[in-house]
C-alpha cells in the first residue's frame, strides 16, 4: 500500500485505567485507505478504548499516534481528526442529545462552521440517504433502538468523515434494521473498522476480521477467529468434537 | 411534569419566546411582591385567561395544579391559627385570626397565578426554543446548557430508574420501614447518580467526536413580529395596572 494511504497508523500503544492492568499492551495497527475490518474479541479485551484512543477521548500512557501521516498527540490535534473519522457510540442516547433529529443531525455540521441553511440542507440530505427523510421533526428520546442507531448513524455521517468506527452496531437492533445498516455500508464508499461479536455479520461487510487479546490486535490468518453455532448441554463450556 | 406539554396549535404558541419569557418574569416578581388581595385576584384571572388562550387541556392543567395545591392546603391547615392578630372565630380550642386567613388566602392567590402563567408558557414553547430564548436573552451559557441537558437526560435517567427498579422487584423487593429496604434505596440512588455521571462523560465524549467546542446553535429563526410587540405592549400594559394598583391602591 502506498504511504499517502495509510489514514491510521499507532505504535506501541499502551494503556490501563487507573489502579486497572494493562488494557492495551504495545499495540500496533495500520490502517489504509479502503480497508474494511471487523474487529472481535473478549468483553474487556480493549476493542472500545482502542477507538477512543484513536478519537483522542483516552490518552494513551506510551505509543506513537500518527494519522494522516501526521502525529497527534494535542486536543486541538485531535479537533481535526475526529472531522475526518466518525465513532459511533455503542449506545445510541449518548449521541443523541437534541430534542429533534434534524438538531442532533445538523449539530456536527454546525460545529465545523457550516451556515444554518447549509447544514439544514445536509442534514436532511443524510437523512433521506438513510431512508429516515420525515423524521426531521421526531423526537429523539422517543425514536425506537432500531431508529436512534440509525439517526446516530446519520450525526456521524453527516459530518461526511473518510473513516467511521463503529462500535457494537447491531447489538439490539433487529434483523430488518441490521439488513438496512449492511445495506447502508454496502453503498457507502468508506473505510470501516467494525467492533462486533457477530461473525456472521462481519463475514458480510468486512474485508478481513482481526481480533484482539492480551492488548494486542491478531492479524495471524492462524488466530482468525473460529466459531461454531451448534447447541447441545456443553455448548457454554470447552469441549472438543470427535 | 416529564410529558412536553407543547403540541397543538395556539395564538401564543406562535409568539416570540423571549417576550414570553420577559412577561412571565415580569408577572411574577409582581405577584410575589403584590400584597393586596385585590391585585393577586387580578392576576390570577390574567393567569387563567393565559391558560386559556394556551389551549391547555384541563386535565394536564389538573395535574399540575393539584399538587401544588395540596402544599397549600398543610399551610391552611396552620396558618389561620397559627398567625397573630384579630380574633374572628374559635374552632374548638383554637382561634383562627383574620390575619392568618388572608396570609394563607394571598399565599394560595399567588402560588395559582404564578402557576398559571407558567403553565402557559411551558404548554406554549417547545423546550429547545426556550432554551435558545433564555439564550439570547444574555441568561449564562452554562445555566442554558443545564436545563437544556436536564431535560434532555431525564428521561434516560429516569428510565434507568425504572429498569432499577423492576431489577428489584423481581427478585422479590418489597419496600418496608426497616433497614435493609433503606439500604437498597441508598444503593439504587448512589447507583443511579454513578450511572448519570457515567453517562455524562459519554455524552460529552460523543459530542466532542462531533466537534462540539461549546456552542449549541439554533436552527429555528426567532424574530419579533407585530404581533409579538402588540401582545408585548398590552400584557406590559396590564403587569404596570397591576403594580399601580397595588401601591396607590388606586388607578
Amino acid at each position: 500500500m502506498e504511504k499517502n494511504d495509510l489514514i491510521i497508523h499507532l505504535r506501541d500503544i499502551c494503556f490501563n485505567y487507573p489502579g486497572s492492568p494493562k488494557v492495551l499492551d504495545r499495540l500496533d495497527l495500520k490502517f489504509y485507505r479502503g480497508n474494511r475490518i471487523g474487529l472481535m474479541g473478549p468483553n474487556g479485551s480493549g476493542k472500545t478504548t482502542l477507538f477512543h484512543i484513536i478519537m483522542g477521548l483516552l490518552k494513551p500512557s506510551f505509543g506513537s499516534i500518527e494519522i494522516f501521516n501526521r502525529p497527534v498527540k494535542t486536543e486541538k490535534d485531535f479537533m481535526g481528526v475526529r472531522q475526518k473519522i466518525g465513532l459511533l457510540f455503542q449506545d445510541a442516547d449518548d449521541q443523541l442529545f437534541s430534542p429533534t433529529v434534524l438538531e442532533d443531525v445538523a449539530f456536527g455540521p454546525l460545529n465545523m462552521g457550516k451556515s444554518r441553511d447549509e447544514a439544514m440542507e445536509i442534514a436532511r440530505n443524510t437523512l433521506n440517504f438513510l431512508g429516515l427523510t420525515g423524521f426531521e421533526d421526531r423526537i429523539t428520546y422517543k425514536l425506537s433502538g432500531g431508529e436512534k442507531k440509525l439517526v446516530s448513524l446519520a450525526t456521524v455521517l453527516a459530518m461526511e468523515p473518510e473513516v467511521l468506527l463503529f462500535d457494537e452496531p447491531t447489538s439490539g437492533l433487529d434483523d430488518r434494521t441490521k439488513a438496512t445498516l449492511k445495506d447502508v455500508l454496502a453503498d457507502l464508499d468508506l473505510s470501516y473498522i467494525i467492533i462486533s461479536h457477530e461473525i456472521d455479520f462481519l463475514d458480510e461487510i468486512a474485508d478481513s476480521i482481526y481480533s484482539m487479546n492480551n492488548g494486542k490486535i491478531l492479524f495471524d490468518k492462524e488466530v482468525h477467529v473460529h466459531q461454531h453455532v451448534h447447541a447441545h448441554p456443553h455448548g457454554a463450556y470447552n469441549h472438543e468434537h470427535d | 411534569m416529564i410529558e412536553e406539554l407543547a403540541n397543538g396549535d395556539s395564538f401564543i404558541r406562535r409568539l416570540d419566546p423571549r417576550g414570553k419569557i420577559v412577561v412571565v418574569f415580569l408577572f411574577s416578581i409582581l405577584v410575589a411582591a403584590a400584597n393586596r388581595l385585590q391585585v393577586l385576584l387580578y392576576a390570577l384571572v390574567l393567569g387563567l385567561l393565559m391558560v386559556l388562550a394556551a389551549k391547555v387541556p384541563v386535565k394536564e392543567l389538573l395535574r399540575r395544579l393539584i399538587p401544588v395545591n395540596i402544599l397549600i392546603l398543610f399551610l391552611w391547615l396552620f396558618l389561620p391559627f397559627t398567625f397573630g392578630g384579630e380574633t374572628l372565630l374559635y374552632v374548638g380550642p383554637l382561634a383562627v385570626t383574620r390575619e392568618g386567613l388572608f396570609y394563607a388566602t394571598r399565599i394560595t392567590l399567588k402560588s395559582n397565578a404564578m402557576m398559571l402563567m407558567l403553565i402557559a408558557l411551558v404548554a406554549s414553547t417547545p423546550i429547545f426554543t426556550m432554551g435558545h430564548a433564555m439564550h439570547r436573552l444574555g441568561i449564562p451559557r452554562k445555566i442554558v446548557h443545564l436545563f437544556f441537558f436536564t431535560y434532555r437526560y431525564i428521561h434516560v435517567i429516569y428510565r434507568e430508574y425504572f429498569r432499577l427498579k423492576n431489577s428489584m422487584k423481581i427478585r422479590g423487593f418489597t419496600p418496608k420501614t426497616d433497614l435493609h429496604t433503606y439500604k437498597s434505596f441508598a444503593y439504587m440512588v448512589g447507583m443511579l447518580l454513578v450511572r448519570s455521571f457515567d453517562r455524562g462523560q459519554r455524552v460529552h465524549n460523543a459530542m466532542l467526536c462531533r466537534g462540539f467546542k461549546g456552542n449549541l446553535y439554533c436552527l429555528s429563526k426567532l424574530s419579533f413580529k407585530k404581533g409579538d410587540i402588540v401582545s408585548i405592549v398590552i400584557m406590559l400594559t396590564l403587569i404596570i395596572l397591576l403594580g399601580v394598583l397595588e401601591w396607590k391602591k388606586t388607578i
